[in-house]
């Protein structure tokens, strides 16, 4: 059972100059800190920066904050230029990061 | 005719005496529609968990059952009466498949694999309509659960109807109150930030009320679940529902 899952809805395919909705979706637990006296300590566990990337280039950065909900939902838009693979990261407190890939073929 | 149609739409009133609405009908507009939204709806992170599991291993649920697919209108029938008289439930249902067939331990109750597995074979089920057989083997549990229901319980001494029959389609704090209903069940609770099952959603009850919260699983909770199964009966699955 892994931690982290990713939903990404979008096209697989759309024509030059359209704009393309995307919609992203992950699993994950956004642990703020438990500092308070009595409770077991846990240490911040965050997404703190999603990054996408569109045939090289990116397209969407967002910094992520605490007070983001777990399994959080982005949804952004961008253009379609040119076929090519669009690359989804997912940085976390500690150093790990994720990462998916979809396709999009623009006719 | 016009009082063949008059006895017909009778008969249609009294098929929905009891005036049972769907939950997705108490949630708002926007909730709503989140939950018909695969791409926004987080509870479809779990039914992708749970289809893997589904496939994973050598002696997987596939191996057996074939595709999952094939699950469709099974959580339409459940809780059910198994060979042994014992009342089951779909996760209660799947742990036996998994220690008689599978030779596997039990995933336990509320843990992510059994909650992503039961949500993954019961979402295969939504919209179809809740027909849970409740005559013989199953009738004396249909009582007990009949009985849970209307009995007031804990220090607020509410019985389960005064909220959700007498009191349904109102506020309390900030949420409206359902027919209380488990056809979203494992459903993505805002409040848990996670996916749960009924018998989780029951506990909460019974501490809204200042009752005793039963065990998950148990005799009572599940005698509750087959009467609400009963009492949704034509009404469709919605799991994995989206609730405040």
């Amino acid at each position: 059972m892994t931690e982290f899952t990713a939903r990404i809805t979008m096209p697989e395919t759309a024509r030059r100059g359209d704009v393309v909705p995307i919609r992203v979706i992950v699993r994950h637990p956004m642990e703020r800190e438990i500092t308070a006296a009595g409770l077991t300590p846990l240490p911040r566990r965050i997404i703190h920066s999603f990054r996408v990337t569109y045939a090289g280039e990116e397209v969407f950065r967002m910094a992520l904050s605490a007070g983001i909900t777990a399994n959080p939902y982005v949804a952004f838009t961008t253009v379609a230029t040119e076929t090519g693979t669009l690359h989804f990261e997912w940085q976390e407190d500690g150093g790990a990061v994720h990462r998916r890939e979809a396709r999009l073929v623009v006719t | 005719m016009k009082r063949a149609l008059a006895a017909l739409l009778c008969c249609v009133g009294l098929a929905q005496a009891d005036g049972v609405r769907p939950s997705r009908e108490f949630l708002s507009p926007e909730l709503r529609a989140q939950q018909d939204d695969p791409s926004r709806h987080p509870g479809w992170l779990w039914v992708d968990d749970g289809e893997a599991l589904w496939r994973a291993g050598e002696r997987s649920c596939q191996s057996c059952h074939g595709d999952i697919a094939g699950m469709a209108g099974v959580a339409a029938r459940y809780p059910a009466v198994a060979a042994d008289g014992a009342l089951l439930n779909l996760e209660l249902r799947i742990e036996r498949c998994r220690e008689e067939h599978q030779g596997a331990p039990r995933f336990g109750y509320e843990g992510q694999a059994l909650l992503s597995l039961t949500a993954a074979i019961a979402q295969r089920s939504r919209g179809l309509p809740m027909s849970v057989p409740v005559d013989g083997a199953a009738a004396p549990f249909l009582e007990r659960g009949r009985e849970f229901y209307a009995t007031r319980q804990g220090q607020l001494n509410l019985s389960c109807g005064q909220c959700h029959d007498e009191n349904a389609g109102r506020r309390l704090r900030g949420d409206v109150i359902s027919n209380g209903l488990g056809t979203g069940y494992p459903a993505y609770r805002l409040e848990w930030n996670t996916l749960g099952s009924l018998h989780r959603r029951l506990r909460a009850c019974s501490l809204g009320v200042r009752a005793e919260q039963l065990p998950l699983g148990g005799a009572d909770y599940l005698a509750l679940e087959l009467f609400l199964a009963h009492r949704a009966r034509g009404l469709p699955v919605e799991t994995p529902g989206l609730r405040r």
